[in-house]
């Protein structure tokens, strides 16, 4: 059996597992990591969204071949480390605004809101509408617009 | 029945004089303090009916879905009990489903209050299934609130007047002269103690029986105000658990190959052994409706669905497509009476696609069924009935059947059935094992529950500025109503206003539909028709369709006889605490402002679950909005700005209600424009979110705002499903306007497929493997 070794969170793990399982079931059923939540497996509803290396992907839709040793995986269990906190600001601003419902695809929705906030600053311009109207993320709940003006809030202490 | 009377759309208010009354409970023999509550008939004591109304009362005005259920919740509410804990905390099992809607922290705010405890003390839980209660363990009809805010409360307060007893009796001083804050009592004296130092001491090795007071609204520090979930911070940290991310040992991960038809069933299996075989497998079983797999990890099971080569049996509806359900619906419509004749009228007809609960998260179970025993963990807002019925299949007596109730993640009435619960144990017994089962998408939005497709007809008729006649019919696929809802209407049947041999689905029709409006004579029916889809109430069930269709004739009738729609809606609204909220809207949505072409504002009204709500929408219709380019992505019109305003009686937390609120106009926007099945030889051609279009980000708007009107009434209504039809008819009334054409037919997008849908075999879609191709 294959092993593949990769960072996740921070730390170096290793897993033996055939090379096209798809990521998202090693971190889940077999590293036990289950803040990414499986939507679809499609690559579509985006619930599963986490970090390689600073930016947003769904591991649903990665062999965990593709992964490389050097590849960093962050999670949502992983995020508020890399701040060096208990909680990243965009998980702050989301208590703040009380945006979860159901809460199954705020991890993802948490993910995909870090990574555009980090996208848009590397492009050196704030969050705009247009750039949360590009946000494919389902919440089935509805909680969009509470998701809007926590990313706004969020970016603002990134 | 006229001792169910009562004027229509008051609120449930408890009868002055009669709100300081006491309630009785028990407290119960345990180690530390437990008190169970008990309520009496008073809670539905109804008011008297006064005023004549051009209108006589619908079924609904008098006695709605949501009595029926408190009706039916009496007998046994007494059973529920507060525990206070050595810690100092207190908890609570609650008897209902928790799947976003807010419940678990309504509840532990009531507790919260009326023990002067602070809200991060209070540990709610959801309770197992609980055979004794009856129907009392049944989530939905936006009832919870409802039937439990009082005995809830009372057991709360029995437990905070036991604690103050215990110190009193120890510092030999007057109860009445304790204070009780913070989850301390404390005296003039000095005197001080925690409730973890006295709930030993308050434990009662007897069970007796106590009485208490509830706190007044004036009184209240925490309901009412707005308050975070209390399980917030676990869901930002991806740390929620729902079922699939509970442990249990030896359950691995399991799914199923199902038919390409709904319902379909297996002829036979080519190459099981094959396939059991493949990495990571276990075990194949072939089951009632498909094939099963279980593996280390559901990447590997979806490879062997891939790989099982089936032959199917037909379902039961392989024949049915769109156009031919819509053939049989609009050949089974009730006639309209009233004829055209001596008066003007509006006719109109609205054809509503199937739709689909899809809750994000798919059906999933966790099952360990033994040869004596079994253990059951999933999402069930009736898991007394799928306690009994898995226990009926798997030849066990109910009591040997364990059923843990999990957070789901979502519902929209998908929990009521406990189909994926049956399915994993039945999986379980074949194969001897603890099984993880999980749909996939494609299996929910294929072989899942479905809003079925159906078909209204208006007619209204009037005369020297009055509606003379409003004759609605509302013929449908039928619901299925087989989850408990009608085990509680038969055990409260010679109760109900409605009488006569109604079926489950008519009677749950009359309680929950009732037009606002004095328009004369007015009747709302509903016929069935028999078709085996897997249907089931969808969150706010007939509402959404029954008010679109509606509040689209009332501008028609607004046009026609020369009114404005605000105007026109004033005018013949009954119910004052309902124009009350109409005027808010109105002034803070700007009705009536200027709009540049082809952009309009559209309002509707609704009334239900003893709330008044309205919805204003503004939506954008040009062609530079309509043809905006998204990948894979239904535009479209959109809406760009949104209000909702709403009298919810008393509004135990607005910040909830606030979401519900926000959820509800999402899936209104959706119904309207966007979401819907295509139904094609017997299966739905959905699969996954980029072919069923619930609203996105880019459909959503920008700017949406709830305004919660002050209370009007010291007892909350419910909440969880009030929003979706006033958004839907409000938003259909805006594209009107825009358009300058009704739509009759919705989604409006409905008549387009939008999508290459994936083939119905496998049933599964493989997972792609090109997500590090792009960025996202």
């Amino acid at each position: 059996m294959p092993s593949h070794t990769f960072k996740l969170n921070g730390k170096m793990v290793s897993v033996e597992v055939a090379d096209d399982v798809r990521l998202l079931w090693v971190l889940r059923d077999m590293l036990g990591v289950t803040g990414p939540k499986y939507g679809c497996g499609l690559n579509v509803c985006k619930a599963c969204t986490s970090h390689i290396n600073g930016k947003a992907f769904n591991p649903c839709s990665v062999p965990v071949s593709k992964i490389k040793p050097t590849d960093e995986v962050t999670t949502i269990e992983g995020l508020p480390a890399t701040v060096g906190k208990d909680l990243h600001p965009m998980q702050e601003a989301w208590l703040d605004l009380d945006v979860v419902q159901c809460g199954y695809c705020q991890p993802g929705q948490i993910m995909a809101a870090v990574a555009k906030v980090r996208q848009a600053k590397a492009a050196g311009r704030e969050i705009v509408d247009a750039d949360l109207d590009e946000i494919r993320n389902i919440c089935r709940c509805g909680t969009y617009s509470r998701i809007r003006e926590a990313i706004k809030a969020g970016a603002k202490n990134m | 029945m006229a001792n169910h009377r009562r004027a229509p759309r008051l609120p449930e208010i408890e009868p002055k004089g009669i709100d300081r009354r006491y309630f009785l409970g028990f407290l119960i023999a345990a180690p530390t303090l437990a008190v169970a509550a008990q309520v009496g008939g008073a809670v539905l004591e109804p008011a008297k009916a006064s005023a004549a109304i051009p209108s006589l009362p619908q079924p609904e005005d008098i006695f709605d879905l949501g009595d029926l259920q408190n009706l039916a919740a009496l007998p046994t509410s007494g059973l529920i009990s507060v525990r206070v804990n050595a810690d100092g905390t207190a908890s609570f099992a609650v008897h209902r489903a928790e799947v976003g809607q807010g419940m678990t922290t309504a509840v532990a705010m009531m507790i919260a209050e009326e023990l002067d405890l602070p809200l991060n003390k209070v540990k709610v839980t959801l309770a197992d299934a609980r055979p004794e209660l009856l129907l009392n363990q049944l989530t939905g009809g936006s009832n919870s609130m409802r039937s439990i805010y009082t005995p809830v409360r009372t057991a709360a307060a029995l437990a905070r007047q036991q604690l103050v007893a215990t110190a009193a009796s120890q510092w030999k001083v007057p109860a009445s002269e304790l204070r009780t804050s913070n989850g301390m009592v404390t005296h003039s004296s000095g005197k001080k103690a925690s409730y973890g130092s006295l709930t030993k001491a308050a434990a009662v090795t007897k069970t007796v029986s106590v009485s208490t007071q509830l706190k007044k609204v004036s009184e209240f520090k925490i309901l009412g105000t707005a308050q975070n979930r209390i399980d917030a911070r676990e869901a930002v940290m991806g740390a929620k658990k729902f079922t699939l991310d509970y442990e249990v040992p030896n359950a691995k991960p399991a799914m199923v190959r199902r038919p390409p038809t709904i319902n379909g069933t297996v002829k036979s299996v080519a190459n099981a052994a094959a396939v059991k075989a493949m990495p990571g497998i276990t075990d194949v079983a072939t089951i009632t409706h498909g094939v099963a797999v279980r593996g280390e990890t559901f990447g590997q099971c979806i490879d062997a669905l891939n790989a099982l080569e089936v032959t199917w049996g037909s379902g039961t509806v392989d024949n049915e497509s769109d156009a031919t359900v819509l053939k049989k619906l609009k050949a089974a419509q009730l006639p309209l009476l009233v004829p055209g004749l001596l008066t003007k009228s509006v006719d109109a007809e609205f054809t509503f696609a199937f739709a689909s609960n899809s809750p994000l998260e798919p059906g999933t179970a966790i099952a360990d069924v033994r040869s004596d025993r079994a253990e059951i963990w999933s999402c069930l807002k009736v898991p007394i009935v799928a306690q009994q019925e898995i226990a009926a299949s798997l030849g066990l007596p109910a009591s040997a059947v364990k059923v843990h109730v999990t957070q789901g993640g979502g519902s929209f009435g998908r929990h009521l059935f406990h189909d994926t619960a049956s399915e994993a144990a039945e999986i379980s017994k074949k194969m001897g094992k603890p099984v993880k089962l999980m749909w996939s998408r494609t299996d929910d939005f294929r072989q899942g529950r479905t809003h079925p497709m159906c078909v209204t007809r208006v007619r209204a008729t009037y005369a020297l500025g009055n509606v003379i006649s409003f004759e609605q019919r509302h013929t449908s696929v039928q619901t299925d109503f087989s989850h408990g809802l009608g085990e509680m209407i038969t055990a409260t049947a010679a109760k109900l206003p409605v009488g006569g041999n109604l079926s489950f689905a008519e009677t749950i029709f009359l309680l929950s539909q009732s037009s606002p409006y004095n328009f004369g004579v007015t009747t709302q029916l509903l016929n069935e028709i028999p078709l085996k889809f897997n249907t089931g109430s969808m969150r706010n069930i007939y509402s959404p369709n029954v008010v679109t269709a509606e509040e689209l004739v009332v501008d028609q009738l607004a046009a026609k006889m020369g009114k404005d729609p605000v105007q026109f809606r004033r005018e013949f609204l009954k119910d004052a605490r309902i124009r009350a909220v109409l005027d808010k809207a109105v002034e803070v949505g700007e009705w009536g402002k200027a709009m540049p072409a082809g952009t309009a504002q559209g309002i509707a009204v609704h009334s239900e679950y003893r709330g008044a709500v309205v919805a204003l929408v503004e939506i954008d219709c040009r062609p530079e909005t309509v043809n905006r380019k998204i990948t894979d992505a239904v535009t479209g019109p959109r809406v760009t700005k949104a209000l909702i305003v709403v009298d919810p009686g008393f509004a135990i937390n607005p910040r909830g209600l606030e979401a519900q609120m926000i959820g509800g106009m999402n899936d209104g926007i959706a119904m309207c424009l966007t979401s819907s099945l295509h139904m094609k030889n017997g299966i739905p051609l959905e699969g996954s979110w980029d072919n069923y279009f619930y609203t996105r980000q880019w459909n959503t708007p920008s700017d949406m705002q709830v305004v919660v009107m002050p209370n009007t009434s010291d007892s909350p209504s419910g909440a969880g499903e009030l929003g979706v039809a006033p958004s839907f008819a409000a938003t259909a009334c805006a594209y009107a306007r825009a358009t300058g054409k009704m739509p009759t037919s919705f989604p409006i997008n409905h008549g387009t497929l939008s999508f290459e849908p994936y083939p119905l075999e496998p049933s599964t879609p493989p997972s792609p493997t090109n997500g590090l191709d792009t960025e996202i």
